[in-house]
């Protein structure tokens, strides 16, 4: 119990997934600038995030490093979760069109988001489980854990973004900042807020 | 013939795709805490946008339409990996530094978006240059990015101490939030640059 809250802890806030370790950048500026559409990506990436370690784990664990394909990770994750996206997105049709309305769209983009291959990198890497004092590899509920709250974490700032950029871009400016550069000087005072999570010591 | 001159102005200045098309966001503000991991990625992205490039504009024909992209993605992939393996046995600091972002290099933008708009469609020499020079328009921006932020937060360049950071360092340049900081400055900056260079050269195209 005491391990799985210091994974929501650190995936959600410490280490949030945008803007302490960038990843997913590529939709948190493209898909921010209302809220209703910001609430839709960040659910769609939460749930493909949690799905993704729920399969590339044990595929990573089980099949691959015993029989030391370990090297081929990057080609099978990239594989698993262009077909993990396409499955989800063919069953949302399916059983739930008011899901699939809700997040269809933002589907086909989430094949090419880093946060999701990144996550399942995360996982299987040393270096995570030993910064959640976790002795040895991850284990499956850890990992889902993990990727399930790095999906919170994301769609957290996501939202904060969106807020802002709704509220600022109505307002007139110097005009060679508006578009990137001043969603990135949002994303530089979201950056300043979340670090204050970094001093908490646990 | 190829235009090499007109390819090495899009891939540097008018289409550099760090700050005028804005891809690859995430090993831009990842990396740049310092002049060498910038470098780094650079190179490693370099060569894996003129080895694909190059591949799949010869491979243009073969490859349906329909499935075009999981195609290019397993391309990408495999250069990838190959960086990684050499990376991880010849060049074990900057493997360490690059980290998650090694791998991540399959799901970045300017790659697929090369290999889309261009090498889908052009001869595979325009291609493997188009590459090159898309490369060094990415690794020449993280590395100025790099320098600015590795001088300001550690007061070095490349691990070389310039004057004694215990005197004078900013350490917002090394967090996270330095890394959009710098990156929306220099995004505007070379914006304004580079229209006021197209303003100049449309007024004498007009006289």
């Amino acid at each position: 119990m005491g391990t799985l809250l210091l994974i929501a802890l650190t995936a959600t806030f410490i280490n949030n997934f945008v803007v302490v370790q960038f990843l997913g950048i590529c939709p948190f500026l493209g898909v921010s600038k209302d809220t209703k559409s910001a609430i839709g990506m960040g659910v769609a990436v939460t749930f493909v995030m949690t799905i993704t370690c729920l399969v590339t784990y044990p595929i990573y664990t089980l099949i691959l490093e015993p029989n030391g394909l370990a090297y081929l990770e990057v080609i099978v994750f990239i594989f698993v979760i262009a077909a993990l996206v396409q499955m989800i997105e063919s069953f949302l049709k399916k059983f739930s069109p008011t899901l699939y309305n809700a997040m269809g769209i933002y589907l086909p983009l989430i094949t090419t988001n880093c946060a999701v291959l990144g996550v399942a990198e995360l996982v299987i890497d040393a270096g995570t489980a030993e910064a959640l004092g976790i002795i040895g590899s991850m284990g499956l509920l850890n990992s889902v854990a993990y990727g399930f709250f790095g999906g919170v974490g994301f769609l957290v700032s996501i939202v904060i973004m969106s807020g802002i950029r709704e509220k600022i871009t109505k307002k007139p400016f110097n005009k060679r900042l508006s578009g990137f550069p001043i969603a990135m000087l949002i994303a530089t005072f979201i950056a300043m807020a979340f670090y204050v999570f970094s001093m908490i010591s646990i | 013939m190829i235009n090499i001159k007109k390819l090495a102005s899009n891939g540097l200045i008018f289409e550099n795709p760090t700050l005028r098309l804005v891809l690859g966001t995430c090993p831009t503000l990842a990396l740049t805490t310092s002049a060498f991991s910038s470098f780094g990625m650079g190179i490693a992205v370099t060569f894996v946008l003129i080895c694909s490039n190059a591949i799949i504009s010869m491979l243009k024909n073969i490859i349906p339409k329909t499935i075009r992209i999981p195609a290019f993605i397993l391309i990408i992939a495999t250069f990838v990996t190959i960086v990684k393996l050499v990376l991880d046995k010849f060049m074990p600091d900057l493997y360490e530094v690059l980290g998650v972002y090694l791998p991540l290099i399959v799901v970045n933008c300017i790659i697929l978006g090369r290999a889309e708009s261009f090498a889908s469609k052009k001869p595979v020499l325009d291609s493997a240059f188009d590459g090159l020079f898309m490369g060094l328009g990415f690794t020449l921006s993280l590395v100025t990015m790099g320098t600015i932020r590795e001088l300001l937060g550690n007061g070095s360049i490349f691990g070389l101490a310039i004057w004694d950071p215990n005197v004078f360092s900013i350490g917002f340049f090394s967090s996270s939030a330095g890394a959009f900081f710098t990156y929306a400055i220099m995004i505007a900056l070379f914006n304004y640059i580079v229209t006021k260079v197209q303003e100049k050269k449309a007024l004498r195209g007009a006289k």
